[in-house]
């Protein structure tokens, strides 16, 4: 008798066999008559220009990060959603907590001006004040010539 | 070297079996370059849709030529154009097929006498399997086209071809 997972496993083989069997088949059967067109980028027929590792900014980061936030937030919630008032209390705590951990994030994000695309004002690092009293200059050479 | 190389001396009785299965799998599944250009598009878009429905012949939309095994002209090529549609069709995988749609792509059309800007037949540039003619070719039109491609393909050999 076949267990649960040896029906994935029979999944697995299946799928890698196939590829293999795919690749087998379209070696033997297609003609290889590579060019420089059918080699160069697909640019919708235009000549391929630039580099494809192009800079973005930062900023897309964080943003993509906060809506990691809220995508997993609702993942998550869902199946909470279904099931919440079977586990009375409980369960409502759990979720609530979950809850008012991501808007602490949320507001966290918010205080911080992550949602401004513009930063409102970047505030450069402060520097402390140190005891130094007496700075000792370096010796001036004179007449010199360039 | 593959199959569909045509390298074959001669067409004994697994050579043309083999045939009969390759091209019956090859023509039941063209897909086409997703790839309009004028007015001519329109009725193309129309012949996929599902009226006419291109989708039971196994024509389906690929939005790159690596997949594609048919291209549709489907429109005036103008001389910019026929640059970007050679590069295309280089791009696209053998076997490949070609099918121009309308009047302007099989000779200019409407713009063969003034048309400075316009290539006066898409065959002056990409060798064309199946014309279909029309102003725009109504949809039953690029159908009957694709119907004789469809023959094309189904008689076609892994045998070398006779001189």
């Amino acid at each position: 008798m076949i267990t649960e997972f040896g029906k994935i496993f029979a999944f697995f083989t299946t799928a890698i066999l196939f590829v293999i069997i795919v690749y087998i088949v379209s070696k033997i059967i297609r003609p290889a008559r590579p060019t420089y067109e059918k080699l160069t980028t697909y640019e919708c027929g235009e000549n391929p220009q630039g580099s494809p590792w192009v800079k973005f900014n930062i900023r897309f980061y964080v943003i993509a990060l906060i809506f990691l936030i809220f995508d997993v937030e609702v993942v998550l919630l869902l199946p909470w959603a279904m099931v919440y008032k079977e586990y009375g209390l409980l369960g409502f705590s759990i979720g609530a907590i979950f809850l008012i951990l991501l808007g602490l994030g949320m507001a966290y994000e918010w205080r911080k001006g992550d949602l401004e695309w513009a930063r409102p004002k970047p505030v450069p690092p402060v520097l402390k004040k140190t005891n130094l009293t007496k700075i000792e200059l370096l010796p001036v050479e004179e007449n010199v010539t360039p | 070297m593959g199959l569909l190389d045509k390298q074959f001396e001669d067409s004994n009785i697994i050579i043309t079996t083999l045939d009969d299965l390759l091209n019956w799998s090859r023509l039941s599944s063209v897909w086409q370059l997703h790839f309009g250009l004028a007015c001519c598009a329109i009725e193309m878009m129309a012949a996929s849709a599902s009226h006419y429905d291109f989708d039971r012949f196994g024509v389906i939309p690929r939005p790159s030529p690596r997949q594609a095994d048919i291209i549709i002209i489907s429109g005036t090529v103008t001389l910019k154009m026929g640059i970007r549609i050679k590069r295309l069709f280089e791009q696209m995988a053998n076997p490949k097929y070609i099918i121009s749609m309308g009047s302007c792509s099989n000779c200019g059309g409407p713009y063969w006498q003034h048309g400075y800007s316009v290539l006066k037949g898409i065959d002056r540039v990409i060798p064309v399997d199946v014309y279909v003619p029309g102003c725009p070719p109504r949809p039953e039109a690029l159908l009957e086209g694709l119907l004789k491609l469809r023959e094309k393909i189904r008689n076609e050999s892994l045998a070398k071809k006779k001189l």
